[in-house]
């Protein structure tokens, strides 16, 4: 491994140690809420990693598609399982949160509606990926991509116009609510932590992807010059 | 040029020239990549590595009204009869008038007034149609993939005999086909392919060409 | 060989097929007919509450029978490989994908015609709102579902577990198309509200999407 990713990853791991103790320990106590509050710390930093990496496919998978470069795809692969993962952070902590506080497992908020369609799309992308057969299971999974992150602000639109016209209970306090600067900090901290393990994660399933293709671009080299079947 | 199906080359390093207005029959074993070759140059696949020209252009798509594909598959609608499955692939190539594929049928040796479905067509008529269907628009380059498979050795010959005289018009014409001793008589070049390579090339002794047409184009 | 032209025949040969055939709207029909009678079981409305709940039933029914329909029309084009026969002439890829397209929303808006005097009939339904908006809303919904499910139709026949890959992957996309048609339609039934943001909604999903389908459309047909 290269010194400078060594370097990085320890950087991250110290950095989450930090975030940690400041989410843990030094944001103040939330009024209402108590303790069970510090989830917010996770919840939402996992959420803007999710969509920074459905964007990032999003970006990758138009370049699929304009140029065919395996990188693209290497890299529209790995930055979708990885939104996955942290979109599944979301969907799992945020009713964590919300049952002691409002006193429900879910409510078919916007955001959470959201999450969780966005969820939905991402997975099935990873279905297709898995399933499709032949040589373009590629360009497939491109246009899915597409397809998926152009949904989004409308999902997100028709959603909140929804509950507009039937109102449900809203976790974490509506849209516009302030933060405390005190736990403003602790969460800018966490964003920061959060941000950069999804960056490991990424390149790290992108550097896998790669070493995939690169197997099988030996293997095809085999198969021409001894004509392995 | 290089042909991937997954981790199966298909083709494996074909790198050849084919001169126009010549019979091409193409042997070899299941599996030799006959198939595939007739694919690549038809545009219905890419080739993984390496390209190919054709007709002066650098895609099939560009010169594709020149171009006469006759599958492994019969390519018709089952649905259909024989006119309306022309009528309507006819349609494709901008040919609007029913002329056309009553005279292809014709000269395949079907009614154009049957009206059985093609679903219920005897293998030999399916093959016939299909070939219809293949050159119905006139094209210069014809790719033929197994056109005597299940035909009875009447039609067989029947078929080779209207290949001959295809190819006499300045066509350029594959024929992918197990019974090369079929095209003994029309063949100009017999072309071997074994596990994805063009194994050998055997032009045919010259044959006497009775009144080629000149120029030749309809 | 223009796109209208290509279009237009390869849309007449399609309703000719199915009309000898009868395959689609045969599946169809019956399939709808039984997602009715099983939610009558399921949900026993006393006629207030059927018109809240109607909206989503409806939508639920003819979303599962236009996924028949889908499927069977790509089918038609694997058969005998004859799809081969059309991407090998010069005739261009979005004729082909405008045609099914449109025989795909002919053949779920008749479904929808002849359902809907059922759910009428099971539910006692009446409308409160005006019925022109009903028609709207059902005319640009349909479009929505058929435009991305032609489109991951073509997608999904190169997969292994084709039928289950195309719903897989085309509800989730669809949710806000469905989100608007279930909640306009309850909106038109029970009078409480205006549906005029979803179907300004509806309006863009379709002009979105169908742009992006025709995009990608030719890339998706010779993936091989």
């Amino acid at each position: 491994m290269k010194p400078l990713s060594l370097a990085f990853i320890l950087f991250t791991l110290a950095l989450l140690g930090f975030s940690t103790y400041q989410a843990l320990f030094v944001a103040p106590t939330e009024q209402t809420m108590g303790d069970v509050q510090r989830i917010f710390y996770y919840h939402v930093p996992s959420a803007w990693v999710a969509f920074v990496c459905f964007f990032v496919n999003f970006v990758a998978s138009i370049a699929y598609v304009l140029k065919r470069s395996a990188n693209a795809d290497a890299l529209a692969a790995a930055s979708a399982e990885v939104g996955v993962v942290f979109c599944t952070i979301v969907l799992i902590t945020g009713p964590i949160w919300a049952r002691p506080v409002w006193g429900i497992w879910w409510t078919w908020d916007a955001r959470l509606t959201t999450t969780l369609v966005l969820w939905l799309i991402y997975v099935s992308y990873l279905i297709l990926r898995r399933f499709a057969a032949g040589s373009q299971t590629q360009l497939l999974a491109a246009v899915l991509g597409i397809f998926g992150f152009v949904d989004v602000p409308i999902v997100y639109m028709s959603i909140r116009w929804f509950r507009t016209q039937h109102p449900s209970p809203v976790m974490g306090g509506g849209e516009n609510s302030g933060l405390d600067p005190a736990m403003a900090h602790a969460f800018l901290w966490n964003l920061l932590a959060f941000t950069c393990v999804g960056i490991i994660l990424i390149v790290a399933r992108y550097r896998l992807q790669r070493m995939e293709n690169e197997l099988e671009t030996e293997h095809a080299r085999l198969a021409l010059a001894g004509g392995s079947r | 040029m290089v042909k991937f199906f997954g981790r199966f080359a298909a083709l494996r390093g074909v790198s050849a020239e084919f001169a126009p207005s010549k019979l091409y029959v193409i042997t070899g074993d299941n599996g030799a990549g006959k198939s595939t070759l007739l694919r690549v140059i038809s545009g219905l696949a890419q080739p993984s590595q390496g390209s190919i020209r054709l007709l002066g252009a650098k895609t099939a798509h560009e010169v594709a009204h020149r171009i006469g594909y006759m599958g492994h598959a019969p390519l018709l609608y089952d649905e259909l009869d024989g006119m309306e499955n022309l009528r309507y692939f006819a349609g494709l190539y901008g040919l609007h008038d029913d002329s056309i594929s009553r005279d292809a049928m014709r000269r395949v040796g079907l009614e154009p007034e049957l009206e059985r479905r093609v679903g219920q067509y005897s293998q030999g008529m399916r093959q016939r149609l299909s070939l219809a269907r293949a050159v119905l628009h006139n094209p210069e380059l014809i790719l033929l993939d197994e056109p005597f498979s299940n035909v009875d050795m009447h039609s067989a010959h029947d078929m080779a005999t209207i290949l001959g005289t295809v190819r006499d018009q300045a066509k350029t014409i594959f024929v992918v086909t197990h019974q090369s001793a079929l095209m003994e008589e029309v063949a100009d070049e017999f072309v071997h392919m074994s596990a994805g390579k063009i194994e050998s090339r055997e032009p045919v002794r010259a044959r006497p060409v009775a009144a080629t047409a000149t120029g030749g184009d309809e | 060989m223009s796109t209208a032209i290509v279009t237009r025949s390869t849309l007449l040969k399609d309703l000719r097929m199915e009309w000898r055939s009868k395959d689609a709207i045969n599946s169809m029909l019956f399939f709808s007919l039984l997602v009715v009678v099983i939610f009558s079981f399921a949900f026993n409305p006393t006629a207030e509450e059927s018109r809240l709940i109607a909206g989503g039933l409806i939508w639920v029914a003819f979303l599962f029978a236009a996924v028949v329909a889908l499927n069977q029309t790509w089918a038609r084009e694997l058969r005998n490989q004859v799809l081969d026969a059309y991407r090998v002439s010069p005739a261009p890829a979005n004729a082909l994908f405008l045609a099914k397209a449109l025989g795909n929303f002919l053949f779920v808006v008749v479904l929808e015609v002849l359902m809907a005097p059922l759910f009428v009939v099971f539910y006692q339904l009446r409308s409160v709102g005006p019925v022109w908006q009903l028609v709207v809303i059902a005319l640009l919904g349909t479009w929505a579902l058929v435009v991305n499910g032609t489109f991951f139709a073509a997608l999904s026949i190169r997969t292994r577990s084709r039928e289950i890959m195309l719903p897989l992957i085309l509800f989730p996309i669809s949710i806000p198309a469905l989100l608007a048609m279930v909640d306009a339609t309850t909106s038109i039934l029970t009078g409480d509200s205006s549906p005029d943001f979803w179907m300004k909604m509806l309006l863009v999903y379709d002009v979105v999407f169908t742009a992006v389908c025709l995009m990608l459309f030719e890339s998706v047909l010779n993936a091989e």
